[in-house]
C-alpha cells in the first residue's frame, strides 16, 4: 500500500522527469567534445599508419635498396617493383608502384624494410582525382617522403625506445 | 502614430468609403505579423539544432556566418531549390491541399493573439475558442498528407496523429474550461487583463497541475518529441511527410513550428500573465523594469517555454502509441474533471488564489 502511493507521488509529482532534464540541463554547460576537424585534429600515435613514403639518406641518396622484401611481405599485393643495377655498381630499383586500393595499412612492409625505406606517415586525409591516382610511383612516393622527412623522423625517434 | 499612418492610407486609397483601404490596412498588419513569424520559425530551428547539440555535447551548426547565425537561410535557399516529387498515382491536388491546409490554420490562429496592451491584429470576444477551433483544423492538413500520398508510411502517421490529436483536444478543452472559470472570460486580453500585479496573480499558482497538463498536451497537440509518432523516425520513417519534398515539406515544417511558437504564447497567455511584468506590485524591482515594453515580456516568457521544447526533446525518447493513449484518457482526462470540480469549489466558496 505504501509502495503504491510512494509510486503515485513519484509519478504525479514528475520524479523521473526532473530527474532526466536535470541531466540534460548539466549536459548544456558542460564542455563541448566536438573537433573542428580540418582545424583541429586529435592527437596522432607515433606508430600511426597513414600514407606511404619513401625516404632518402641525408645526403640525398635513396635508402631503398631494391631487396624486394616489402614486395614479398605484402599481404595485399599492393607493391610492385623492378630493379636493374645503377652505373657505380648499386642495386636500385627502376619502378616503385603501391597501388592504395590494394594496400590495407598493415605495415608490414615498414617492418619489413632493412633500411627504413619505406615508411607510413601520418597523412590520412587524402583524396584521388581520377582511377589511376590510386596508383603511387616512386616519384610521388620520394616526393612525399620529402616533404614530411621532418615528421617521419620524430616518430620514428619517438617509437625507437619501444622497438 | 499607427493612426497617422491608417488616415494616410484612407486618403491615398479614397474608393468604396474607405472599404478598400480597410482591406489594405488589414493586408499590411497581416504581413508585419507573419514576417517576424517566419523569422522567428527560422531561427527556432536553428536554437533547436543548437540547443540539442550543446545537450548531446556537440556544438552544433557553425560553419554559415558567425556562430551559423546564416544557417537558416541556407536552408531555406536549399528548399527553394529542391525538386517537388508528386508520388505516382498520388491525388496531386489533395497532394498539394495538405500543406496549404496544415500552414494557413497555424498562421490564422496569430490572428487573436494579443502581444501587448492593445497590440493585437483582431480582439474577438472568443478568441480562445477560436484557437482551439481553428488548432483543430491543422488536424486535416496531415489527414490529407497521409491519405494523398498514396503510400503506407504516411497513412499509418496520418492515422497516428488524427486520433491522438483529437483525444488530447479533448484534455486542452477541459484545460481551458479551468482558465476561464477563474477568468470569467473566453477573450485573451480579458483573461491577460485579469493576471495583472505581480508574478502571484498569474494563474500559474491557482491552475498549477492544469499548467503541467496543458504543457504536456501542448507537445502532444504540435506532434514533438516525445510524442512524435507522426513522424517517429525510427518505426515508419518520416510519417507523413515521407512523400513531401522541396516547399512543400517546408510548408508542414513551418506550420509545426508556428504552432510550437503559439502553444508558447498560449502557455504564457493563460498561465504566466501575457505581457505583464513579473515585478508589478514589487517597490522598487517595478520602477526599474518600467522601461521594458509588453512585447519583450511576453517574448521572454515564450523564449522559455519554447527552451522547454528543446530540452524535453533533448531528453526523453518516444512514446509508445498505447502510452500516449493512456497517458490522455486515463490519467490526463480524470485529472482536468476533477480540477474543474476544485476550480468551481474553491470559486463558490471565494477562497483567495482562486477566486
Amino acid at each position: 500500500m505504501i509502495k503504491k502511493v510512494k509510486k503515485l507521488v513519484k509519478a504525479f509529482g514528475l520524479g523521473d522527469i526532473r530527474a532526466g532534464m536535470k541531466i540534460t540541463a548539466k549536459q548544456l554547460v558542460a564542455d563541448k567534445i566536438t573537433v573542428q576537424f580540418p582545424e583541429e585534429r586529435t592527437p596522432i600515435s607515433p606508430r600511426f599508419r597513414g600514407l606511404h613514403a619513401l625516404r632518402r639518406y641525408p645526403n640525398g641518396e635513396e635508402r631503398c635498396i631494391a631487396c624486394k622484401l616489402c614486395e614479398a611481405v605484402c599481404p595485399a599485393n599492393a607493391i610492385t617493383i623492378e630493379s636493374e643495377m645503377r652505373d657505380d655498381g648499386t642495386r636500385r630499383t627502376t619502378q616503385y608502384d603501391i597501388d592504395l586500393f590494394k594496400c590495407i595499412f598493415c605495415g608490414f612492409c615498414e617492418e619489413a624494410c632493412p633500411v627504413d625505406a619505406i615508411v607510413e606517415t601520418h597523412i590520412f586525409d587524402y583524396a584521388f582525382e581520377s582511377r589511376e591516382g590510386s596508383i603511387i610511383d616512386k616519384k610521388g612516393l620520394l616526393a612525399i617522403g620529402d616533404e614530411n622527412e621532418k615528421a617521419i623522423s620524430k616518430a620514428r625517434l619517438e617509437d625507437s625506445k619501444y622497438r | 502614430m499607427w493612426q497617422a499612418f491608417v488616415d494616410l492610407i484612407h486618403q491615398l486609397i479614397p474608393w468604396y468609403d474607405g472599404g478598400l483601404a480597410d482591406v489594405v490596412i488589414i493586408l499590411i498588419k497581416g504581413v508585419a505579423l507573419i514576417f517576424p513569424l517566419i523569422i522567428m520559425m527560422a531561427y527556432m530551428t536553428y536554437a533547436e539544432r543548437k540547443v540539442i547539440g550543446y545537450m548531446q555535447l556537440r556544438i552544433g551548426p557553425n560553419r554559415v556566418g558567425p556562430l551559423g547565425l546564416l544557417q537558416p537561410f541556407a536552408d531555406v535557399f536549399k528548399m527553394m531549390f529542391k525538386e517537388i516529387i508528386f508520388p505516382s498515382k498520388a491525388n496531386i491536388y489533395l497532394f498539394l491541399l495538405a500543406p496549404i491546409l496544415a500552414f494557413v490554420p497555424a498562421v490564422a490562429i496569430w490572428a487573436v493573439i494579443p502581444m501587448g496592451e492593445g497590440f493585437y491584429i483582431t480582439d474577438l470576444d472568443v478568441s480562445l475558442l477560436y484557437v482551439l477551433a481553428i488548432g483543430s483544423v491543422g488536424v486535416y492538413g496531415i489527414i490529407l498528407a497521409g491519405w494523398a500520398s498514396n503510400s503506407k508510411y504516411p497513412l499509418l502517421g496520418a492515422l497516428r496523429s488524427a486520433s491522438m490529436l483529437v483525444s488530447y483536444e479533448i484534455v486542452i478543452g477541459f484545460v481551458v474550461v479551468t482558465v476561464v472559470m477563474i477568468a470569467g472570460s473566453v477573450n485573451l486580453n480579458t483573461i491577460v487583463a485579469d493576471q495583472a500585479g505581480g508574478i502571484w496573480n498569474w494563474y500559474w499558482i491557482p491552475l498549477f497541475p492544469m499548467m503541467i497538463v496543458f504543457w504536456i498536451s501542448a507537445l502532444c497537440e504540435t506532434n514533438r518529441a516525445p510524442f512524435d509518432v507522426v513522424e517517429g523516425e525510427s518505426e515508419i520513417v518520416g510519417g507523413t511527410h515521407v512523400e513531401y519534398s522541396g516547399m512543400c515539406f517546408a510548408l508542414f515544417f513551418m506550420a509545426e513550428y508556428i504552432n510550437m511558437i503559439m502553444m508558447a504564447a498560449l502557455a504564457v497567455l493563460m498561465f504566466f500573465g501575457g505581457w505583464h511584468s513579473p515585478f508589478e506590485g514589487v517597490p522598487y524591482l517595478e520602477a526599474w523594469f518600467t522601461f521594458v515594453p509588453d512585447l519583450i515580456w511576453l517574448l521572454v516568457k515564450m523564449s522559455f517555454f519554447l527552451f522547454l521544447y528543446l530540452w524535453i526533446r533533448a531528453t526523453f525518447p518516444r512514446y509508445r502509441y498505447d502510452q500516449i493513449m493512456r497517458l490522455c484518457w486515463k490519467v490526463f482526462l480524470p485529472l482536468t474533471i476533477i480540477w474543474i470540480f476544485v476550480v468551481g469549489l474553491m470559486t463558490q466558496l471565494e477562497i483567495s488564489p482562486w477566486f
